[in-house]
């Protein structure tokens, strides 16, 4: 998989986005690397949760929360177990799951993508069928799957999703996380697992239902829940960073983005999300949709975006309440009685909530 | 006077309730075989270390001034206290023991005044957050959390081998440089004083001439006793202390109130985990793993070895990436929840939380000096004139005085503390009022072994059975914390009150099922008018009944709904019993109430059963009129409704008592109208309903009812025994004296 230059690329992998801060931390990293490792758990934790390296670097943080969650994936990782995240959607699985890898192995590009039609080759091998046929089988014509990849070479594969791919494909992986080999009938080889091979998967755990892991496959997994933010503040903090960055990727023209405008949109986030107000006063009924981070990331961006191109140049209440009420109201009739709730009981008396509370029912009209 | 002659004097500095301070302690006492031992506590306690064999730990030392129990300071000693370990080997051993803090009388003395001053925490707070001697230790070790610090470099080295060396003067050093890090902020106030006391206890055991003195301090104290200043500048120190009349003695303790954060020393966040330290032989992690999985097999949790193997590594591979030397109690939580649990946080919480506390009672024998609950309950008994007998006695009490009122809560409360010496009798005679309570007592000699149990609680009985309610409540589920509300007010107990409902309008809203509110109102109700009778503010009651009220309102049209036989029945006797709490309640709410069942009793999904009682009601409150109730019963029992809904609707409807039926003959007749037009079959069907509905009135209605049905003209019953020969100046003083209990103007009494 050749990579190529991250300068023309929509969307750089976090080792091409974050090169230079991976180079100065394994310059800087004099603790003990386990077998195939880049840098040591310890500077792996530190890449995630940001720091500032003795020489003046700068490591930015990737993952704002519990310092204790990135420790067990970490120490996970450090053993031969593989580490399942969990969480609801939108509570950055997938971002950790990439900037471990990218950290640890240097490569987040392994990676199997878990649908409902995830068939067993993507876990295992495919074949090259013009040449199995001319030739017969042979090593040649063996179209290897990320994982098999992985273990070859002793890096980290990545499944996403893993409950949305079907029973009999999930348990394709219980050969290869106890017997660390992938046996090849036809060939009448194996691909044995070299040291540094492990394998990070997520999994929505809201719709848990629709695939559940065999306990047989739980069991090789260390499960690390991902919370939703504990505080307004990280919220706030995590918000503000994506936005920056995804406008900086998407070359956004700069529109001035008031803090307070962020707070809001994050607070009136929380509030659905959690069924109270902040201040714990009254209640709130929760909308059908999950509310989470990723959306209030993305009703901002598009909200910058609609301020750009359309808007004054400044982030104002009408360029985002359009996102606000798409991210809400999911069911037309149920989710629109919960809005038209929410705006009328708590918007509507906030101070200095005017202008959003009109373009809001603007909107929702 | 210098350096103390350290051939003579060993100190020994400890973290309160270290495990590795405990096991320390032991080690360098069983090497040093000392021929007395100091302790940090107070000296009056000397007395009371004869008992010490006889102890089983927690317990704590209590002192409190006679008379005045509220004013008390416990010593808690857990079995990893390194006081404990010393304690026992001074015991065990016919060791002198000397306490040698400031005496119970001054510290009393000073509680006294620092609550005549201000909040007591407040002054005792800045106190230590002037001085953070292992923060600053930590500090230099590169450590965040103090706690750690210590846990990492004394309480877990490992298993420390027989001939490894004391770490004790390597921390009186390091206290020292401490210390004198700190010196221009020296040591000053209470602590001083301290310190001056313990040197003259020191000094007083070394004239006694003991040649080998092992003194088991916190290890700040650890410099000062080493390092004497002049005898004159203690004495200066120690001159003119306040002081309280104190008594001592032991009281059993548990892990729980050594882990809440309360009193002196205490703290101690996971006495389950210091126990566990303390106890095992060896590899603490393991087995404190293998037991989380014993437990959760013991809830049915698939939970293997194969978990417990990978539990075990991740906590290594966790305590390697944090730079520690064993794996603590923090990492064993994460491993629990990622391996043993899978990811639930929830179910590796309970399990973890009940393992951190590891709760334990500990006991005291008969023969320690009587705890200052039992001295106050005696007052409280002189107080009342109620001799404690060991033969069962009836007593009856009259709310409505003052004595009655005051001797009513005291027995309440001891209920609460588990101190059953009243039970509450069914009284033969029993009036609805509720100004009378009718009780046994017995005092039985288990009651004295509960009341000193009970004593961890507090030092009065009020406050024990305040703090026992409070904790109740914070585990209680919605029905029982009605009840405890109840309790708490038959306790007399007017702030428990208050923390009470708290907890249950959290629980309120939390709760799901419209079944447990409407379970857990009628107690509260009735609790509001018992908060009158008592004369407490019964208004912040009502609130939360108003308010739980006002939830079973808005939740109970989806919960009447596709109710099985049994259910309805149960939910039958809810609506009564939510009918009754709304008619104390009143006003608006019960008016809510009853739009909300006026909505629900004519939909067609509601049981019929559950229907006809909220016709009953509504008919009964006057919502609906006996035309508007004849269309309704006309409708239930059209031939369109299967013949089982009918009958239900009819049991529902005449649940309880028949004699509607006599008085209004419309509904009668479109009763009878209905069961005549019965085919054979559902005839049959329907007739062991009927049977149960009408075998359940007293036999005289059911005289009547038949009466009615019989007679030929059919006019109502009332009209017809108007014409009888009755003598109405001969029953005008009965009918005089019955609308007078009933209420009514003896005027209106005539038109029915």
């Amino acid at each position: 998989m050749s990579v190529s230059a991250p300068v023309s690329a929509l969307r750089p992998h976090a080792e091409q986005s974050y090169a230079d801060e991976l180079a100065a931390l394994a310059k800087a990293d004099d603790r003990p690397r386990p077998p195939g490792w880049k840098l040591s758990p310890w500077a792996v934790t530190r890449y995630i949760l940001g720091t500032t390296l003795d020489n003046g670097t700068v490591i930015a943080p990737k993952y704002i929360g519990s310092r204790r969650i990135v420790e067990v994936a970490v120490a996970t990782l450090a053993t031969d177990r593989a580490l399942l995240l969990l969480g609801v959607p939108g509570t950055a699985k997938t971002r950790l799951s990439e900037h471990l890898a990218a950290a640890v192995a240097g490569d987040s590009t392994l990676l199997v993508q878990g649908t409902a039609g995830t068939a067993e080759e993507a876990i295992r091998y495919g074949w090259n069928y013009a040449r199995l046929l001319a030739e017969g089988p042979s090593a040649d014509a063996l179209v290897p799957s990320p994982v098999m990849t992985a273990m070859a070479e002793g890096r980290l594969a990545r499944v996403e999703e893993l409950t949305r791919i079907p029973s009999d494909v999930q348990d394709a992986l219980i050969t290869v996380l106890s017997e660390k080999t992938l046996p090849v009938p036809e060939l009448g080889t194996e691909v044995q697992a070299q040291r540094g091979f492990n394998l990070i998967a997520t999994a929505n755990d809201r719709d848990r239902g629709v695939n559940d892991l065999s306990s047989a496959l739980r069991r090789r997994f260390n499960t690390v829940v991902l919370p939703v933010p504990r505080t307004a503040d990280d919220e706030v903090e995590i918000v503000t960073r994506r936005v920056a960055e995804l406008g900086r990727s998407l070359d956004l023209p700069e529109v001035p983005t008031s803090m307070a405008e962020i707070r809001r949109i994050v607070t009136v986030f929380r509030e659905l999300r959690e069924g109270t107000t902040v201040d714990g006063r009254s209640k709130v009924k929760s909308p059908s949709g999950t509310m989470s981070t990723a959306e209030a990331i993305s009703v901002l961006t598009n909200g910058i975006a609609l301020a750009a191109h359309f808007g004054d140049g400044t982030l104002r209440p009408a360029d985002v309440a359009a996102g606000v009420h798409g991210a809400v109201v999911q069911d037309p009739v149920s989710d629109g009685v919960v809005w038209r709730e929410y705006l009328e009981t708590v918007v509507r008396e906030r101070e200095g909530w005017d202008d959003f509370y009109r373009a809001c029912r603007e909107v929702s009209r | 006077m210098g350096r103390v002659d350290t051939d003579r004097v060993h100190v020994l500095g400890i973290r309160h309730h270290g495990p590795g301070s405990a096991r320390a302690v032991g080690a360098a006492l069983a090497d040093l075989r000392p021929d007395a031992v100091l302790i940090e506590g107070p000296p009056e306690a000397d007395a009371l270390t004869g008992l010490v064999s006889e102890l089983e730990p927690p317990v704590a030392l209590l002192a409190y001034v006679p008379g005045e129990p509220a004013r008390s300071v416990f010593w808690p000693f857990a079995a990893f206290s390194p006081e404990w370990v010393a304690l026992r080997y001074a015991a065990e051993n016919s060791v002198a023991i000397r306490f040698c803090d400031l005496p119970a009388a001054v510290t009393l003395a000073e509680r006294g005044q620092a609550a005549a001053a201000g909040p007591e925490e407040a002054a005792d707070g800045r106190e230590q957050t002037r001085i953070d001697p292992l923060g600053v230790l930590a500090e230099a070790a590169g450590y965040d959390d103090p706690e750690r610090w210590w846990d990492d470099a004394v309480e877990q080295r490992g298993q420390a081998e027989p001939g490894a060396p004391s770490p004790f003067p390597a921390i009186a050093e390091a206290m020292a440089a401490v210390r004198a890090e700190l010196a221009p902020h020296p040591v000053d106030g209470r602590e001083a004083r301290r310190e001056a006391h313990m040197r003259r206890i020191l000094r007083a055991a070394l004239r006694a001439g003991h040649e080998r003195i092992a003194v088991v301090c916190g290890a700040w104290h650890a410099p000062a006793l080493l390092d004497h200043p002049r005898v004159a500048d203690d004495d200066a120190l120690l001159r003119g202390l306040p002081k309280a009349k104190a008594a001592l003695t032991w009281v059993p303790w548990t892990h729980g109130r050594l882990a809440a954060a309360s009193g002196y020393r205490a703290g101690v966040r996971s006495p389950g985990w210091y126990h566990h330290l303390f106890t095992v032989p060896d590899r603490p992690v393991e087995r404190w793993l293998a037991e989380a999985a014993r437990r959760l097999r013991a809830e049915d949790q698939p939970v293997s070895s194969a978990h417990v193997i990978e539990a075990v590594r991740l906590c290594e591979s966790l305590a390697g990436l944090r730079g520690r030397p064993l794996a603590g109690l923090a990492e064993l939580a994460e491993a629990t929840s990622a391996v043993l649990c899978e990811g639930s946080e929830l179910r590796a919480g309970l399990v973890h939380d009940s393992m951190a506390v590891g709760e334990r009672l500990g006991s005291v024998p008969g023969s320690a000096p009587t705890v200052p609950l039992q001295s106050d309950l005696s007052a409280r008994q002189r107080r009342l004139r109620m001799k404690p007998a060991a033969s069962p006695r009836d007593l009856d009490i009259d709310l409505r005085d003052d004595t009655g009122r005051q001797r009513s809560a005291l027995l309440h409360q001891l209920r609460l503390i588990g101190v059953e010496w009243g039970v509450p009798r069914q009284d033969s005679t029993r009036s609805r009022g509720t100004f009378r309570e009718a009780w046994t007592l017995v005092w039985t000699p288990e009651l004295d072994l509960a009341l000193i149990e009970a004593s961890t609680w507090g030092t009065s009985v009020p406050a024990a059975a305040a703090a026992r309610a409070r904790d109740l409540a914070a585990a209680a589920g919605l029905p029982r914390l009605t009840l405890l509300t109840e309790e708490c007010l038959k306790a007399d107990l007017a702030e428990a009150v208050g923390d009470v409902l708290a907890a249950m309008t959290a629980r309120a809203a939390e709760d799901a099922d419209i079944e447990h509110l409407m379970a857990a109102l009628p107690p509260l109700a009735r609790s509001a008018r018992y908060g009158d009778v008592r004369r407490l503010d019964s208004a912040s009651l009502r609130d939360v009944a108003v308010g739980l009220l006002a939830r079973v309102c808005a939740g109970i049209g989806p919960a009447l709904s596709g109710l099985g036989d049994e259910a309805a029945a149960r939910m039958v006797t809810r609506v009564d019993g939510v009918q009754a709490a709304a008619v104390l309640l009143g006003g608006d709410a019960e008016q809510e109430w009853l739009d909300a069942l006026a909505a629900a009793a004519v939909r067609e999904d509601v049981p019929g059963r559950v229907c006809g009682r909220a016709h009953r009601i509504l008919h009964d409150t006057g919502r609906l009129d006996g035309a508007a109730l004849a269309d309704r019963l006309g409708r239930a029992t059209s031939r369109a409704t299967s013949p089982d809904r009918a009958a239900a609707w009819i049991e529902g409807f005449l649940s309880g008592s028949g004699l509607l039926l006599v008085h209004d003959t419309a509904l009668l007749s479109l009763i009878d109208r209905w069961l005549a037009r019965l085919a054979p079959e559902a005839f049959t069907t329907v007739l062991p309903l009927l049977r149960r509905t009408f075998g359940a009135f007293a036999a005289a209605e059911r005289r009547a009812i038949g009466e009615q049905v019989r007679r030929p003209g059919r006019g109502a019953a009332s009209a017809e025994w108007a014409t009888d020969d009755i003598d109405t100046g001969r029953a005008a003083a009965a009918v005089a004296t019955a609308a007078a209990a009933m209420g009514i103007a003896a005027g209106n009494g005539g038109g029915n």
